[in-house]
């Protein structure tokens, strides 16, 4: 059964659908920016505090799939500590990754984000795993309205 | 009851036989558009092979024969939702041209600062917006009847709703997102007791169930011709003769017209007033062809076979620990709209589909109803004629699989 999907829904996804790190509202944000995909319904809020240029923490708020939730969650876990340059290019090695052009992608950079290379097979998901990463990059680039993937 | 011979008809259906991820297809998402049987391809082959050539305009055989097929598929048609006259047949691209169609020119013409279009809360997108988008033309006003938890229209509110201001009455005849079937009948008598027009969105009510428009009394009926077994890009608008004579027509062109001169056009005659520019015409008789093949089959029948689909597959995800129907009531066309705890539908979409089985994730184009239920989206299960219960059972194992890999 689901065989086809290991890929795809790797166990490290199941967890963080499971267990989310980062989930909770941030009283004290410096950033706090809302992504939107209307096709699925997935809605996240994400929160940033800020020191100069560094991301110091990043928590978020939201309902979505498995592959968004595990994709925001992770994605809270490893731009704490970056500064917005580094931050902003994960997001386009992200890009790369899931939009099929591996040869671009620093393995080591993008870490633990590798388990969700296997939206690239699914088009109609891709949308799931990116939106968390647009969302930073609006919050990075301090646009307050909500932002959405359509 | 005699078997209704749902291997027969299967066998009709070439793409059923597609592997989908090395599996058998379970075709489940009839709602959004539904598969072509054999007849309909051949018939559209046979047009550009044998009889294609534009129609209405010239003296040749080949355009006489064209004329002469599409408007046969008219006379189909007519016979089909059992209209007064072909007339009343306008072709549209699909329901949701139709209802622009009406909102533009009925709605123009009639809706005027202060009047209320009555809708409900269980509306396609294409039955809200056109709607508001005449209402920021014309300050008129959109009501909404509201529905309840089993996703079924409150008559009683809908009741209170209908004023003297009311100018238009449209509603769903079969809900998409839910499955739920309106009580047109009562919805109408209440409209005529005010002589309110009522309009009719029929998209997913006519490939389940024999339509009647004299017998509804209804004003306006639309549909689209994709869910009808027929192609995509034709679709249906029926009107009362004396409506669709009182109503300005839509877009201008050739056609829909009967002289020109720079001063000044006369219209056409219906229905070809409504019209304008070469039409869909091998669509069109693939439209007439799908009819051919239902009428065979039997609407009756085939509603009588889908209840069955539907009460089976209904009554087995019930059992189903953690799932919850979207619209769990009594008068139903054969839709399962779910949602299961903790897992989101589009995962539910994905899994699904590499076991083969195609169901739809999502709004629906019916996003306040999503707000009603207060879910993201549903997965939305909707069934064919030539669906069967051995599929239903691939569909519910296949839930129960999922859930148990979610954990
Ligand atoms: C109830 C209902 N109305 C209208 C439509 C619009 O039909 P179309 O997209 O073919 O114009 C649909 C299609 O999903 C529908 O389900």
């Amino acid at each position: 059964m689901f065989d086809d999907l290991r890929d795809l829904y790797q166990e490290v996804i199941f967890d963080h659908n499971r267990n989310p790190r980062n989930f909770r509202v941030m009283e004290d944000a410096d950033r706090k920016v809302e992504g939107f995909n209307p096709l699925c319904g997935d809605r996240l809020t994400l929160f940033l505090k800020m020191d100069g240029d560094k991301i110091i923490d990043a928590s978020f708020q939201g309902s979505g799939c498995a592959i968004s939730t595990a994709s925001v969650s992770l994605m809270t876990e490893i731009v704490k500590g970056k500064t917005e340059a580094e931050a902003e290019d994960l997001f386009r090695q992200f890009h790369e990754m899931t939009t099929g052009k591996e040869d671009k992608i620093d393995l080591e950079a993008i870490g633990k984000l590798a388990v969700l290379a296997g939206v690239r097979e699914y088009p109609a998901r891709v949308k799931c795993a990116t939106l968390a990463w647009h969302t930073l990059d609006a919050a990075l680039k301090n646009e307050q309205e909500a932002i959405s993937t359509e | 009851m005699t078997i209704f011979p749902v291997e027969k008809i299967r066998a009709d259906f070439p793409i059923l036989k597609e592997k989908i991820r090395n599996k058998s297809l379970v075709y489940l998402d009839n709602a959004a558009s539904c598969q072509k049987p054999q007849q309909v391809i051949d018939s559209i082959v046979h047009c550009y092979s044998h009889e294609y050539a534009n129609v209405h305009r010239g003296v040749h055989t080949l355009s006489v024969r064209a004329t002469d097929r599409y408007e046969g598929a008219r006379e189909k048609v007519k016979d089909f939702i059992n209209a007064q006259s072909t007339k009343e047949i306008i072709f549209v691209r699909g329901a949701t041209e139709a209802i622009n169609l009406i909102a533009q020119t009925f709605g123009k013409a009639n809706i005027k600062a202060g009047d209320e279009i009555l809708i409900t809360a269980m509306e396609h997108h294409s039955n809200i917006v056109p709607w508001q988008m005449l209402c920021k033309e014309t300050g008129a006003v959109l009501k909404v009847a509201p529905i309840d938890l089993q996703g079924e229209l409150i008559f009683s509110e809908f009741e209170k709703l209908i004023s003297d201001k009311t100018k238009l009455v449209s509603v769903v005849h079969m809900s998409n997102a839910l499955g739920t079937i309106n009580p047109v009948k009562k919805i109408i008598a209440a409209a005529k007791e005010k002589n309110i027009p009522v309009l009719l969105d029929g998209a997913q009510a006519i490939p389940h169930m024999s339509v009647d428009v004299q017998a509804l009394d209804c004003d306006f009926y639309v549909f689209s011709g994709h869910k009808l077994y027929a192609p995509s890009g034709i679709g249906v608008l029926y009107g009362k003769q004396a409506l669709l004579e009182a109503m300005p027509p839509y877009q201008g062109g050739g056609d829909m017209i009967r002289k020109v001169t720079f001063a000044e056009t006369e219209y056409n005659t219906l229905p070809y007033k409504f019209e304008a520019g070469t039409p869909n015409i091998a669509d069109v008789i693939g439209m007439g062809a799908a009819i051919d093949y239902l009428n065979e089959i039997g609407m009756d029948n085939i509603a009588a076979y889908e209840a069955e689909l539907l009460d089976y597959a209904t009554e087995k995800a019930r059992q189903i620990k953690g799932l919850r129907i979207i619209g769990d009531n009594n008068n139903k066309g054969a839709i399962l709209s779910f949602v299961l705890d903790k897992i989101h539908p589009h995962d539910i979409g994905t899994m699904l589909d590499s076991l083969g089985i195609a169901v739809r994730a999502g709004h629906h184009c019916a996003m306040p109803v999503m707000d009603f239920f207060a879910v993201p989206a549903t997965a939305r299960a909707s069934f064919a004629m030539y669906n069967t219960k051995e599929e239903i059972d691939v569909l519910i194992a296949g839930i129960e699989d999922l859930i148990k890999i979610f954990g």
